[in-house]
C-alpha cells in the first residue's frame, strides 16, 4: 500500500523542510531581482536558479527514500571516501570562486563536494561509532572517530574555507551522546572562554582571574588533602593558552581575523571596512520593526546594501521585510525542525539511525547558530549558508541529502512495529 | 544529560536569537533612520528664478544658463589626458591636480573639473564629451544682469552656507539663496518652489529607480516675475551723478510711496557677483572698509539731517501752536542760549517770518520755534516726548517699514535718553541743552531713506505710505496691504501750506535760488551737516555734509528726493545740484543744464575722502 508506505515518513520534518525552502525562496527573489528584467524562466536570474534547484532536490528526495536502509549503513564508508576524494580532487581541478577554491564547475553550474561531506561524514561517523567493536569511553576509539571527523575539515581549511571547517566541530555533540567523556566538552567551552575572556580583557587580567581562582579552590577545597600539582598544572595550562591565545591573535592571525573578532567584542566601530556587512544587516534586519516593510520593498535590500545577500546574509532580507514577527518565524521553523530531528534520533531503535540523526541535528544547528549569530551581529563573520534558505544548488542538495537520509532511516522503524 | 545537552542549547539559542532580534527590530528604533538615509536621496528640480523688471517693464535681471565639466573619477576610462586637456584648454598639471582632488572627495560622486564655461566653449565641447567616460556637462541657472547698475536695489545670490541651512530646512547644502536686496527680501516669490525626487540607491549610491514608484515626489512651481517701482532711467542717472562722490539718493513717489531711485555711492556693477571671478570680487569690496561699496547709504547711513529738519521744526511748532505764520523774529547772526558759546547763524536779511525763516535757513529762528516748543510742557522731558511723538509720525526714529532686508533706525531722542545722558534726577537738563536738535544737529541721526521719506509726507501735506520697492508680483496688485494704506502725521494739514511756500521759496529767493528749473516748481532745501570722526583717537571735524531734499512739482508733487553727499561741503554745493538734475531728468524726461550736467559728472572729491585717511594734517571746508 502506498499510502502505507508514505505514511511511514515523518511528514512534520517534510513539511519543515518544504515550509523554509519556500520562505526560503521567497526572500531570494526579493532580494536578487531587479525591476527590469526580461522573463522569469531566464537561467541568468539567481531566483530562477534556485526554483530550478529547489525542483531538481525534490527529484532527489524521491531518490534518496525510494533507496534501501541497508545501502547507508552498507556504503557510509565509502560515500565517505569518495567525499574526502572529491575534496582532495579540488586541489587538482577546483575552480576558485570568491577566492576559495571549493567548486567543481559544470558550464554555468559549480558543484562544491564540501556540502556533501557533511552528510558522507555524518554516515561514517554513525557506522564507525554504531560498530559493536567500538567503545567511545576508550582513547583508542575516541581518536579513530576524531579522525573520521577531522579528516574533512583539515582539506576543507586549506581551500580556504574555515567557516565550513568549522563545521565540523558539531560532531562533538553526538560523539557526547554516545558516551564519550564530558571533559571534553568542558575542556572546548574553557577554552571558548579563555579564548573570549582573553580577547575581550586582555591576557593579563585573565591570567589574573585564573589565578585567582585556583588559588582560591585550593585554600577552600579541605575534605581532602588537595594535590598541589594538580592545581598548579591546570592554573599553568589556562595561563598559558591565555598567553598563547594572545601570541596567535596578534602574530599569526590576519588582520581581517583579527577586526571580525574586535567588532563582534565592541572594541572597535568600523563600517566601513570588514563591519561593513555587520553594520548593514544590523540596519536592515532594525529598520523592519514589528511587520517589516513587506515583500520586496526593503530598500536596504532593493540597494543591494548588504553584501551577498541572497547566500550567508539572507536571514537580513526576512528581518527588513517581514520584521520581528516574520523573523521570529523563521527562528521557531529552525528550532522545530531541530528539535523534531533530536526527538526522532532518541526513539530511533538501531545505534546507526540515532548517531546519524544527532548528528543531523548538530550540523543544522550549528549552521543556524553561526549564521543567524554572523547576520545579527553577535557572532563573528563566519560565511556558512544558512540551511535550505540561502542561495546555491550545492548548499541545498547537501541539507536536502542529509535531512533526507535520516527521515528514510528514521522510517524504518515503522517496520518492525 | 547526554540526552539533553544539544536539546538545552538548541533552545538557549532561540532565546538569545528573540532577545536579539527583539533588540534589534522594537527595542531599537535608530535603525529605521539609518536605513532611509541609506536607501534613498532627494533630489531636487529647481525652477527658474523669476525675472525682475523696472517700473517701466524694463528686464533688469534674467537668468542665463551656466555650463561646468563634471567628472565621476571612479567612471573614468581609456582617457586620452592630452587631447583632453587640449580640449578644455587648460594645462595638463593643473587637470591632474584636479583630478586627484576629485579623487580624494569622493570616486564617486561628481566633482567641478572646469566651471562655468562661455557659451561658446560649451557649444563646442557638448558635441564632444560623450567620447570621454565619467566626464560630463552639468547645467545650472545663473542671473544674467540686464543692467550695469542698481545692484544694491537687486542685491544678488549665492551658496547658502551652514548657519542658513541650520535656521531654514528649506535649503540644502550647495543650493542658491538672495542675499541682499531684492533677491533676499522676495527669496520666496522669486525662488519658487523646487520639486523634490525620491532616488532608490544602491550601496554604490547609484540611482536604481524612482522611490515607491514616485508617490512623495513633487513637481517645481515656477518662481515669479517682480516687478520694481525703481525707474531703470533715474537709477542709472542718480549713479552716474554720485560717480567719485560718495552718498546716497532716495527719490519716492509720494502718492504710492513707491521708491524712484535707491542709489548708493560707490556703486558696482552686479555682475561682478556672478561667474568665475564672484568670489574674488565679493572679498575685494567686502574688505574695502573705506570705500564700501557693499553698505547701502541710501538705507543704512545715518547722517545728521542738517537743515532740512528745520521744515519739522516750523511743522511741530504750528501744530503746538508756541509760532504763527506772521510773527517775525530777529537774528544777530547767531542764537544765544547760555551755552559757551551761541548757536551761530549766517548772513541774512532779518527780522524774518516762517516762510522767510525757511527760505533763508535762519538759525536763529527755528531754535527760538524749538525751545518754545519743548518749553511749552511743565517739564523739558514732557517737551521733550512730545516732540519725538510728532517726529515718530513721519517715520523718524524707526524703521520706516520699507521692503528691503537692510535699513536704520536713525536716531530722535526722547526723554529717556537725556535723562540717561545727563544723568537725571542727579543733574538737571533743560531745552537748551538740547537746541541743536532744532536746526537737525545735535542727537538728531536719520538715513537718507528717512529724509525722503519725511519730504514725501509733507508734499502729501500730512500722510504717507511706507516706502517700498515692489510695484507688482507676476504682474499681479498682490503687494503687501502695508504699502497701500496710508500713514498720517500728527500736523494738522493746513499747517503744511505755510511750510511748504517756505520750501518752494528756497528755490525763489532762498539757498537754492541757482538752482531753479524752468517750467518745474521745485520745493526743497538745504543741508550742511556738522560731522567728525576720529583720527588717532582725537575728534576731528571734518568737511560738512551736502544735504538736500526736494519735491516737485508743488502743486500735485510726482517726486520726492533726498540727496546725501558725504562731506560735500554746504548743501546747494553738490546735493542740491544733483536733486535738481534729477528732478528735471524723472519729470522731464532730459536736462536742459547741459553745462550743470557735466559740471556734477566731473565733480571729484576723492581727495576730500582721502584726507582723514592721509595721515598729514589737512584743512576742511575749503
Amino acid at each position: 500500500m502506498t499510502n502505507g508506505r508514505t505514511s511511514r515518513f515523518d511528514w512534520i520534518i517534510i513539511l519543515l523542510f518544504l515550509a523554509l525552502v519556500v520562505i526560503g525562496w521567497l526572500n531570494i527573489y526579493s532580494a536578487s531581482y531587479v525591476d527590469n528584467v526580461e522573463s522569469f524562466f531566464d537561467l541568468g536570474n539567481i531566483y530562477t536558479k534556485q526554483l530550478l534547484f529547489i525542483v531538481l532536490s525534490l527529484f532527489l528526495i524521491v531518490f534518496i527514500l525510494a533507496i534501501d536502509v541497508k545501502f547507508y549503513e552498507r556504503f557510509g564508508s565509502i560515500v565517505y571516501i569518495v567525499s574526502l576524494v572529491s575534496l582532495l580532487g579540488l586541489f587538482i581541478f577546483g575552480n576558485s570562486i570568491n577566492g576559495a577554491t571549493s567548486w567543481y564547475s559544470f558550464g554555468a553550474f559549480g558543484l562544491q563536494p564540501s556540502e556533501f561531506a557533511k552528510a558522507a561524514t555524518a554516515l561514517a561517523v554513525a557506522k564507525y561509532v554504531s560498530d559493536i567493536q567500538t567503545n567511545m569511553s576508550l582513547f583508542k576509539d575516541q581518536l579513530r572517530a576524531f579522525l573520521i571527523i577531522a579528516l574533512p575539515a583539515l582539506f576543507i581549511i586549506p581551500q580556504p574555507d574555515p567557516g565550513s571547517a568549522l563545521i565540523y566541530a558539531a560532531f562533538v555533540f553526538p560523539l557526547y551522546r554516545e558516551g564519550m567523556h564530558y571533559v571534553y566538552l568542558l575542556l572546548g567551552f574553557f577554552a571558548a572562554a579563555l579564548f573570549i575572556g582573553t580577547l575581550a580583557f586582555g591576557v593579563y587580567w585573565i591570567a589574573g582571574l585564573v589565578l585567582f581562582i585556583g588559588i582560591g579552590l585550593f585554600l577552600f577545597n579541605r575534605k581532602r588533602r588537595p594535590n598541589k600539582l594538580k592545581y598548579l598544572t591546570i592554573v599553568f595550562a589556562c595561563v598559558a593558552f591565555a598567553f598563547s591565545v594572545n601570541y596567535i591573535f596578534n602574530n599569526v592571525f590576519e588582520q581581517r581575523h583579527r577586526d571580525r573578532f574586535n567588532i563582534v567584542l565592541g572594541k572597535e566601530v568600523d563600517t566601513k571596512g570588514i563591519g561593513y556587512n555587520t553594520n548593514q544587516s544590523e540596519i536592515a534586519i532594525g529598520s523592519g520593526g514589528w511587520l517589516g516593510k513587506g515583500w520586496t520593498e526593503g530598500t536596504q535590500t532593493k540597494g543591494n546594501f548588504v553584501p551577498e545577500q541572497h547566500t550567508d546574509y539572507i536571514f537580513s532580507t526576512v528581518g527588513e521585510e517581514w520584521g520581528f514577527l516574520g523573523s521570529i518565524l523563521v527562528v521557531v521553523l529552525f528550532l522545530a525542525l531541530i528539535i523534531r530531528v533530536l526527538v526522532l534520533s532518541e526513539r530511533q531503535k538501531s545505534q546507526f539511525s540515532r548517531v546519524y540523526g544527532y548528528s543531523v541535528a548538530a550540523i543544522l544547528f550549528f549552521h543556524f547558530f553561526v549564521n543567524i549569530g554572523m547576520v545579527s551581529g553577535i557572532f563573528p563573520t563566519v560565511g556558512i549558508p544558512l540551511p535550505f534558505f540561502s542561495y546555491g544548488g550545492s548548499g541545498l542538495w547537501g541539507f536536502t541529502i542529509l535531512l533526507f537520509i535520516f527521515v528514510r532511516l528514521d522510517s524504518r522503524n515503522y517496520y518492525y512495529t | 544529560m547526554r540526552k539533553y545537552l544539544l536539546l538545552i542549547l538548541v533552545l538557549i539559542t532561540g532565546l538569545v536569537f528573540t532577545g536579539r532580534l527583539f533588540y534589534l527590530q522594537v527595542y531599537n528604533t535608530s535603525f529605521q533612520a539609518r536605513s532611509e538615509s541609506n536607501a534613498y536621496k532627494v533630489m531636487y528640480d529647481y525652477p527658474q528664478r523669476g525675472y525682475i523688471f523696472d517700473r517701466n517693464q524694463k528686464l533688469l535681471v534674467s537668468n542665463q544658463p551656466s555650463y561646468d565639466v563634471m567628472v565621476i573619477p571612479r567612471e573614468v576610462k581609456n582617457l586620452d589626458t592630452l587631447e583632453f586637456c587640449s580640449l578644455l584648454k587648460i594645462p595638463r598639471e593643473q587637470f591632474e591636480k584636479i583630478m586627484v582632488k576629485a579623487r580624494v572627495y569622493s570616486p564617486r560622486l561628481p566633482y567641478t573639473v572646469v566651471p562655468q564655461l562661455t557659451k561658446e566653449e560649451y557649444a563646442y565641447l557638448s558635441e564632444k564629451m560623450r567620447k570621454y567616460d565619467g566626464f560630463y556637462i552639468r547645467k545650472q541657472s545663473l542671473r544674467d544682469y540686464q543692467v550695469a547698475h542698481s545692484a544694491n536695489v537687486l542685491g544678488y545670490i549665492r551658496e547658502v552656507n551652514e548657519a542658513i541651512v541650520k535656521k531654514n530646512p528649506y535649503y540644502q547644502d550647495g543650493e542658491n539663496m538672495g542675499m541682499q536686496g531684492i533677491e533676499l527680501a522676495y527669496e520666496e516669490e522669486l525662488r519658487g518652489v523646487k520639486g523634490v525626487k525620491y532616488i532608490q540607491k544602491d550601496r554604490f549610491n547609484r540611482d536604481i529607480g524612482k522611490y515607491k514608484e514616485g508617490a512623495f515626489d513633487t513637481l517645481p512651481q515656477r518662481g515669479k516675475d517682480i516687478t520694481l517701482s525703481i525707474d531703470a532711467v533715474l537709477q542709472k542717472y542718480g549713479e552716474e551723478l554720485f560717480i567719485n562722490k560718495r552718498g546716497g539718493i532716495v527719490a519716492i513717489e509720494p502718492k504710492t510711496g513707491e521708491i524712484l531711485a535707491l542709489v548708493t555711492a560707490p556703486h558696482y556693477d552686479p555682475k561682478l557677483l556672478v561667474g568665475r571671478e564672484r568670489s574674488k570680487n565679493f572679498s575685494r569690496m567686502f574688505y574695502d572698509s573705506i570705500s564700501r561699496p557693499l553698505f547701502d547709504r541710501g538705507l543704512s547711513g545715518e547722517y545728521p539731517p542738517g537743515s532740512p529738519f528745520k521744515a519739522l521744526t516750523a511743522l511741530i511748532g504750528l501744530q503746538e501752536n508756541v509760532i504763527n505764520t506772521q510773527e517775525r523774529i530777529s537774528c544777530r547772526g547767531s542764537y544765544n542760549y547760555g551755552g559757551k558759546k551761541p548757536l551761530g547763524c549766517h548772513h541774512h536779511k532779518s527780522p524774518l517770518a516762517m516762510v522767510g525763516g525757511i527760505a533763508q535757513s535762519c538759525n536763529s529762528y527755528f531754535a527760538t520755534v524749538y525751545r518754545r516748543t519743548i518749553e511749552k510742557f511743565d517739564t523739558p522731558q514732557e517737551g521733550i516726548d512730545s516732540w519725538n511723538t510728532h517726529l515718530n509720525s513721519f517715520g523718524l526714529g524707526q524703521y520706516t517699514g520699507h521692503d528691503m532686508p537692510s535699513g536704520r533706525k536713525g536716531l530722535i531722542p526722547d526723554a529717556n535718553y537725556y535723562n540717561r545722558y545727563y544723568r537725571y534726577p542727579k543733574y538737571k537738563w533743560y531745552a537748551p541743552a538740547t537746541i541743536s536738535n532744532s536746526i537737525g544737529q545735535g542727537e538728531v541721526l536719520m538715513t537718507p531713506m528717512q529724509m525722503a521719506n519725511f519730504t514725501a509726507a509733507i508734499a502729501n501735506k500730512g500722510w504717507y505710505i511706507k516706502p517700498h520697492l515692489i510695484k507688482d508680483i507676476d504682474k499681479q496688485d498682490s503687494i503687501p496691504s502695508e504699502y497701500i494704506k496710508k500713514n498720517y502725521t500728527t500736523i494738522k494739514p493746513e499747517f503744511f501750506d505755510p511750510v511748504i511756500q517756505g520750501l518752494f521759496d528756497v528755490y525763489n529767493d532762498g539757498t537754492a535760488a541757482n538752482l531753479k528749473i524752468s517750467g518745474i516748481d521745485i520745493c526743497g532745501k538745504t543741508g550742511t551737516a556738522e560731522n567728525y570722526t576720529r583720527i588717532d583717537g582725537v575728534t576731528t571735524k571734518l568737511t560738512d555734509h551736502s544735504t538736500f531734499i526736494a519735491f516737485a512739482p508743488k502743486d500735485n508733487p510726482q517726486i520726492a528726493i533726498a540727496v546725501f553727499v558725504e562731506n560735500g561741503y554746504w548743501g546747494s554745493r553738490w546735493a542740491g545740484k544733483i536733486a535738481s538734475l534729477m528732478i528735471e531728468k524723472y519729470i522731464k524726461g532730459e536736462i536742459t543744464r547741459t553745462d550743470l550736467e557735466t559740471y556734477v559728472l566731473n565733480g571729484n572729491l576723492e581727495a576730500e575722502y582721502a584726507k582723514p585717511h592721509s595721515g598729514i594734517p589737512f584743512l576742511i571746508n575749503q
